[in-house]
């Protein structure tokens, strides 16, 4: 089973997406429709059908910016005040401009989004400012109408094929070298443009139930993204801006105050109080969340136990069908019951993803790279908070340029030396018949991110984390041996893992100053330092192979912030009525 | 260093009577985000699918994509 197979092959393309969960469907469609006679190839590691974040659908567009209930003006500048200023705005308004077209495409592909009883979109509001979350009614069928819509376009399609890394000619992307999962045999793709929607870093923490892939996102997402855009030579930014989200505890699914909230649901204390002001998923709201933890009033519970039973089965209708299904069998293993007890919540492993933070590779407004011809979008690039409509929508804009600039290049001459070079490297771990696996390598090194990464961070701990790191990238490099193709597949993704985890480290020592609350807490920096840190931090890979890192400016605004809307974000805490308050302090 | 054989008790089920994998269907296989599951020979000759990689994200596919309703997903033991 999963024998490893001695073989290579190339072939070529115009545009060559890497990922086909969200983005990577949408950027091959729109690639292939700029120029129909572009060949278009969407390699996936999985199987297209039902891959990525969304494998299982999803339950409600939650940054939705629709006419009449919402501006691109409006959603920016709630997007920069929720990512504490740290926000190219461009790329975030023409998101904003450009997602209801996206809707509207989704909606003739057939899914649809709910309605109220005049025929307008049912728009929610979950933000703290604005007004951007709307269910999708039957939004367990995203995956299929994508596939029919990919097979419509003739998209050529690789399923199990995982890219490795990235081909560079003439100082511009060439293409990728990828391995087939299960038989380990070898595809050069030439390219002349490459779009990588390779999804978040979602197996950087361990999560606390101990199971390596009980992890919040997909852990098929390894953030192979992030390492191979990093060995290209791209710039990644703000990567110390940590994904850590409120989910229900042990399972580490999303407790869903998105779909709760609007039907009054809410995150309270072990009190039932409510605590926060707003449910929507911020480093603010999560700094809050942490402290009522750690306070005598933790642990944090979702609360739907006050409401009409009828309002609670439409929840549990949404909840047990999509993005996460086994949401209901895990309660119901537990013997909880919405209508009677809240249920339990925790704070997610740490990760990389834009979808939620602003980790990711440093892309501009047509999601192109600091790497000519290579593009990101999705959850691996840094575009912030931009979810799954995000990932459609600037997976389209990469779509759109990358079909153009493909229209105009030839393919870019590069050194075969590459391709040997990675060969001897994805290979190395097949070639010993002692040594550690791949699983005992990826559990300590997640183990370490959490004993010396988790916010909140501590100078001297990430020392002693990078240290503990390279003892365990030597056991990688030097010790790491599997069985079959399958194993070299997650021998592949644990060295993405370790590379991640090295970047994380990195880049969280670099910004000396508090940003984005939990996320990136410094605990012997705290508070902002706008004088010095009002800044993007890019992590690049020097000419000597190191982690090198700079400050890059933010570029000027095209949406003012005034000033007294700034801290809006840093409001999140309820507060207590006096009397309350008076009788705390007795 | 040496290595051992460690039992682990994994959560995807699935009913053999139902399964049609001996008539070719790998829909399970296929749907897989984390390629866990492998067609597999059984003692009657016949064939059925199994996890047979403990990495299961509990995610669902196998099961609602399976059109005999032979695939069973439960809570992996260490989180349920």
């Amino acid at each position: 089973m999963d024998d490893i197979k001695q073989g290579s092959s190339q072939i070529e393309c115009d545009v060559l997406v890497l990922g086909g969960g969200t983005a990577g469907p949408m950027a091959a469609l729109k690639a292939k429709k700029q120029n129909p006679k572009a060949n278009v190839v969407l390699l996936e590691k999985a199987n297209v059908k039902r891959s990525g974040a969304i494998c299982m659908g999803m339950d409600g567009l939650n940054n939705a910016v629709i006419p009449g209930y919402a501006t691109p003006e409006q959603y920016t500048k709630e997007i920069t005040i929720a990512n504490d200023g740290i926000v190219d705005q461009e790329a975030v308004y023409r998101y904003a401009a450009g997602c209801y077209e996206i809707i509207e495409e989704l909606d003739r592909f057939g899914i649809r989004f709910q309605k109220d009883q005049n025929g307008e979109y049912d728009v929610k509001k979950v933000h703290h400012i604005g007004t951007y979350v709307l269910p999708m009614p039957n939004g367990d069928t995203v995956k299929k109408a994508l596939y029919r819509q990919l097979r419509k376009a003739r998209i050529n399609i690789s399923n199990r094929y995982m890219a490795t890394r990235l081909l560079k000619g003439e100082d511009r992307i060439a293409g990728a070298i990828c391995v087939n999962t299960r038989t380990a045999e070898f595809l050069t793709i030439k390219a002349k443009s490459v779009i990588m929607c390779m999804g978040a870093a979602g197996r950087l923490g361990l999560p606390s139930s101990g199971y390596l892939y009980g992890t919040y996102e997909n852990p098929v997402n390894s953030g192979d993204g992030y390492a191979m855009a990093y060995h290209a030579g791209a710039d990644l930014a703000n990567l110390e801006c940590f994904q850590i989200n409120p989910l229900i505890k042990d399972y580490n699914g999303p407790a869903c105050a998105y779909v709760a909230g609007p039907l009054g649901g809410y995150t309270a204390n072990g009190d039932g109080d409510r605590f926060i002001e707003c449910d929507y998923w911020s480093g603010q709201m999560m700094q809050e969340f942490y402290d009522e933890l750690q306070s005598g009033k933790g642990p944090v519970f979702l609360k739907l136990n006050h409401l009409a039973d009828e309002t609670v089965a439409e929840i549990e209708r949404t909840l047990h069908i999509v993005e996460r299904p086994s949401r209901g069998l895990f309660h119901e293993g537990r013997g909880t019951d919405y209508r009677k007890q809240m249920i339990e919540m925790h704070i997610s492993e740490i990760g990389f993803c834009s979808g939620h933070s602003a980790s990711g590779v440093y892309v501009d407004e047509n999601a192109r790279t600091s790497v000519q011809g290579l593009y990101a979008a999705g959850d691996m690039a840094n575009v912030p908070h931009n979810y799954m409509l995000g990932a459609f929508t600037n997976g389209g804009y990469a779509g759109l340029d990358a079909a153009q600039y493909s229209a105009d290049v030839d393919f870019a001459r590069f050194d075969e030396e590459q391709i040997e070079i990675e060969k001897a490297r994805v290979l190395a771990p097949t070639k010993r018949s002692d040594g550690l696996p791949p699983n005992q390598i990826e559990y300590k090194i997640r183990r370490l991110v959490n004993d010396y990464l988790q916010p909140p961070k501590v100078t001297r701990k990430i020392e002693l984390g990078l240290a503990r790191f390279a003892e365990a990238r030597e056991d990688l490099e030097q010790s790491m041996m599997v069985s079959n193709s399958h194993e070299l597949m997650r021998a592949l993704e644990v060295a993405s893992v370790m590379d991640c985890a090295e970047m994380a480290a990195h880049a969280s020592l670099y910004r000396k100053e508090s940003r984005w609350g939990l996320y990136h807490n410094r605990v012997e920096y705290a508070g902002k330092n706008d004088e010095e840190w009002f800044c993007h931090t890019l992590l690049s890979k020097s000419d000597s192979g190191e982690y090198s890192l700079r400050k890059q400016d933010v570029k000027p605004y095209i949406v003012d912030i005034e000033e007294h809307e700034r801290d809006a974000y840093e409001h999140q805490r309820v507060k207590s009525e006096p009397a309350v308050a008076a009788a705390s302090t007795l | 260093m040496p290595l051992a054989e460690t039992l682990t008790s994994v959560p995807v089920v699935v009913d053999d009577d139902k399964c049609i994998a001996s008539k070719g269907c790998t829909v399970c296989v296929d749907v897989c985000p984390l390629d866990v599951l492998r067609i597999v020979d059984l003692s009657d000759g016949t064939k059925s699918a199994r996890m047979v990689y403990d990495e299961c994200w509990y995610c669902m596919p196998c099961q609602a994509d399976c059109p005999t309703s032979a695939v069973t997903v439960s809570i992996p033991y260490l989180l349920k």
